[in-house]
């Protein structure tokens, strides 16, 4: 009789196995969230500068893309754009980081998707070593402390965007609560 | 048509290794030789339905009909027709056909080897062969399949993934996939064995050519994909402990685990629910590995694009462990062992220990592989495993069986004395000792090298000292030449030194290994134009950047003088490869590859005007012995296998 229950052992190792479904395996915090996000300047493609110590008091988004990002680029492009419209004036600023691009392709890039929003080169790499880049795209939400609250890694959608803004747009300057997470990729 | 044509190929060829796997069981049983004879030919019929599938696949990817979304994305007009053949293995569905394909080449091939002899097992044989190809090609028809059809037609193929255009994309994934189909015939052959309760040597003796064969594409496969991942991934090494490297790994520990024990039940009779485990363990192992590339449950550099594979994957998984253990148990009484461990200092011995630790080699890395999972289960908590917890484990245990590699071959079964140990590990025993030395007086001061180092010259001098015994012996006793008497060893016991050239080919790769990870050198810079970077005795100098376009990409490389202490040596052109399809720059490293260390320039960055670039440089000590040592395991696995009538004609032929 307790022979049939030898075979019963290979059991575990297959319900762990199943268990692995039901995670997501590129999914991994970051350690940045909930801290003081790495200051940056830029040297804007239109010619200005732009400080993240000036944006202290507003919501950010960094967005960290390149023109040869295919598709994931492409697709949250207008998404950033239309982000950057809608909140703009209400404390808002959305900021393009191009990283590893020419910046001929780069230019071309903001014209097919008629970027307004401010966006600079990264030419040696610095800030996205700063953030912990690790793949084109990524998107952080910078609450009004100037705290990361919010990283996505891949391409962002509207739902996403919209959700984190108007949570940190809610959230008195002084709480000190948490709103970091992640949002698994569809 | 085309597709149209191979979904209909797949559909008969199912229903017929269906009916194949039945009619054989059933003729079986009722001793209706019609009936087994039909299942027989089902096996052939079958094998040739999957090759029109194949070859309807195939034809769609030259032509690039770009009407089946397969090759729409796994494609391009634009390839040299080697890159569209290979195509075929480029992703999930084409790969799993070609693995379909390999499996009922080779359930065709048993089938016509076998079918006038081995009449009580073969019947079960077949049908185990057909199940797993029934089982492959559902897949192919439900969640993976090739030929599913997409509105509108582009006018191009996306291309393969970047990473994949390269010649070894040619050679690496038929290796590794002809090693894990191969072992498929044995596990059928101890499953019949399980099932007919015939479990006498005769399973054993037909399955061991077919291990061995496997094992020689397994052992050329990972090696070559060392290779690869050094020559393109452009991080500098060759192994990094991935869950899909590991997977591979796995099943080719298990399996050596396996030739080697197969050798203690011929000899003594001993270890034989042992066998049948560790073969079905290779089996399942191998089945595993293609559970974790295809299902996304851990992140990998090889993952494909996921789907209801993995469920399909897993449910097979579960039969196969199911199955197997089951059966194992309930043959358990008749396996009884006939022989026992009569000393410590015994041939058989030296297996039990060269097994016990090749088991825990695997348990241990499967350990690793599945930690993440398991940690996320248990604890709730993300955790990575990474090289070093690999390193560390797996280095004693190389350094064992490296030891055990060295004594094994010369204690005589059943137990020497003192005096023969004496007489045979002296003079290899006093090599390594010496060569040890010499590396510590050289400086090297980690302890696991110097070991190695010695471990190595003393495997290396067994199997001198075991060529020359012998090659003395004959001439002595037959007054043969030396090349000769070289050739009737080979003849006489090609197992034996065959395996032993295997072994050499161990201890060159464990020294390469051990030289290259403890000695790299590795210097990083941001260099301005005409400034120089310094690593060992070489330096770089950046001289100017240029670009090119490709048919698929656009490549930026940049050009390097190389000097080394003395004088100029040469140009480098490191690269970056842009893609539109790939969300990073792939690295094209350049190198230049010698017997005592490789030179490896990276482009990490560069400015837009060309004025600077980051780049890395690295000198890699002994990393080619790696490649030399893969290619002498395969060496001596050939010559295990050749047939002795080739062995005495080639023999002959070098009569004075």
């Amino acid at each position: 009789m307790k022979k049939v229950l030898i075979p019963l052992s290979v059991l575990p190792i297959l319900f762990l196995l199943a268990y692995g479904f039901w995670t997501d395996p590129s999914f991994v915090p970051s350690p940045l969230i909930e801290k003081p996000a790495p200051p940056f300047a830029l040297t804007l493609f239109d010619g200005g500068d732009l400080s993240l110590d000036g944006l202290r008091g507003k919501v950010v988004v960094v967005n960290f893309w390149a023109s040869w990002c295919f598709p994931a680029c492409y697709d949250e492009a207008p998404v950033l754009e239309g982000a950057w419209r809608a909140y703009k004036d209400r404390d808002v600023v959305v900021v393009g980081v191009n990283v590893q691009d020419t910046e001929k392709a780069a230019r071309e890039f903001m014209d097919r998707f008629q970027f307004t929003f401010p966006n600079g080169p990264d030419p040696q790499g610095k800030i996205s070593i700063d953030y912990g880049v690790y793949g084109i795209p990524e998107t952080f939400v910078l609450d009004k402390e100037g705290r990361i609250a919010f990283k996505h890694v891949g391409a962002v959608t509207a739902n996403v965007l919209t959700t984190q803004i108007e949570g940190l747009l809610r959230r008195a300057p002084q709480v000190e609560e948490s709103t970091g997470g992640h949002e698994r990729e569809a | 048509m085309t597709a149209q044509l191979g979904n209909i190929a797949l559909w008969i060829a199912l229903v017929i290794a269906v009916y194949g796997a039945a009619a054989a069981v059933i003729g079986h049983r009722r001793q209706g030789s019609a009936l087994l004879e039909s299942a027989y030919g089902a096996v052939l019929v079958h094998c040739a339905l999957v090759t029109v599938a194949l070859l309807s696949l195939e034809y769609a990817l030259i032509t690039s009909d770009f009407s089946i979304r397969y090759v729409a994305f796994n494609s391009s007009r634009n390839y040299p027709v080697w890159y569209k053949i290979a195509g075929l293995w480029g992703a999930l569905e084409g790969s799993l056909l070609l693995w379909a394909w390999m499996q009922a080449t080779l359930a065709a091939q048993v089938i016509i080897m076998y079918r006038r002899k081995h009449r009580d097992f073969l019947p079960y044989v077949s049908a185990v062969l057909m199940g797993i190809s029934a089982f492959f090609l559902l897949v192919l028809l439900i969640p993976a399949n090739p030929f599913e059809q997409h509105f509108p037609v582009p006018a191009d193929g996306q291309g393969l993934n970047p990473l994949l255009e390269d010649t070894s994309m040619l050679v690496h994934p038929l290796l590794l996939y002809s090693g894990y189909v191969g072992f498929t015939v044995p596990y059928a052959f101890a499953m019949a064995a399980l099932i007919t309760g015939s479990l006498r040597e005769e399973w054993l003796y037909i399955t061991r050519r077919w291990a061995i064969t496997a094992w020689m594409f397994l052992t050329a496969g990972i090696v070559y994909g060392g290779w690869w991942s050094y020559h393109v991934l452009g991080w500098g090494g060759y192994w990094a402990w991935d869950p899909v490297e590991n997977a591979s790994f796995m099943p080719w520990l298990v399996a050596t685990a396996y030739i080697h024990s197969v050798m203690t039940q011929e000899k003594r009779g001993m270890l034989k629910i042992w066998n049948l485990t560790l073969i079905s363990l290779t089996f399942a192992l191998v089945i595993f590995g293609t559970f974790l590339t295809r299902s996304g449950i851990l992140n990998s550099v090889h993952a494909f694009t996921q789907g209801a594979v993995g469920y399909f994957f897993l449910a097979f998984l579960a039969v196969i462990l199911l199955s197997t253990v089951t059966l194992l148990t309930l043959r358990a009484d008749q396996l009884k062992t006939e022989g026992t461990v009569d000393s410590f200092l015994s041939r058989e011995s030296a297996f039990l220990f060269n097994n016990l630790l090749l088991v825990i080699f695997c348990f241990t890395v499967f350990l690793g592989t599945i930690f993440p999972l398991l940690a996320e289960a248990v604890r709730g908590v993300k955790v990575s495993v990474g090289a070093p917890y690999f390193n560390y484990v797996a280095g004693p245990i190389a350094l064992g069986l490296l030891f055990l590699m060295g004594v094994g071959p010369v204690i005589p079964w059943r137990g020497g004395s003192w005096g023969s140990l004496r007489r045979n590990l002296l003079g290899p025993g006093i090599a390594g000792l010496v060569a040890g030395l010499l590396a510590f007086t050289l400086g090297i001061r980690e302890s696991w090298i110097v070991t190695t180092y010695a471990l190595a010259v003393f495997v290396s001098a067994v199997v001198v000292q075991e060529y020359y015994r012998g090659i003395r012996a004959r001439r002595k006793s037959a007054g043969e030449g030396p090349i000769r008497a070289l050739g009737q060893l080979f003849v006489r016991n090609r197992r034996r030194y065959g395996g032993l050239v295997v072994h050499l080919g161990v201890a060159l790769l464990a020294v390469g290994i051990a030289s290259s990870s403890a000695f790299q050198i590795e210097q990083e810079g941001m260099l301005k134009k005409g400034e120089m970077l310094e690593a060992g005795m070489y330096r770089v100098r950046f001289d100017r950047l240029t670009s090119s376009e490709g048919p698929t990409h656009v490549k930026v490389q940049g050009v390097f003088t190389v000097f080394n202490e003395r004088h100029e040596v040469g140009e480098m052109r490191p690269g970056l490869r842009f893609y539109q399809r790939s969300q990073d720059p792939i690295a094209e490293v350049d190198y230049w590859i010698g017997f005592k260390e490789d030179l490896y320039l990276i482009l990490g960055s560069f400015d837009r005007q060309g004025d600077w670039a980051v780049i890395k440089l690295m000198v890699n000590p002994m990393v080619s012995w790696i490649w030399i040592g893969g290619a002498i395991m395969v060496l001596g696995t050939v010559i295990a296998m050749l047939p002795t009538r080739f062995l005495s004609a080639a023999s002959a032929r070098e009569k004075p």
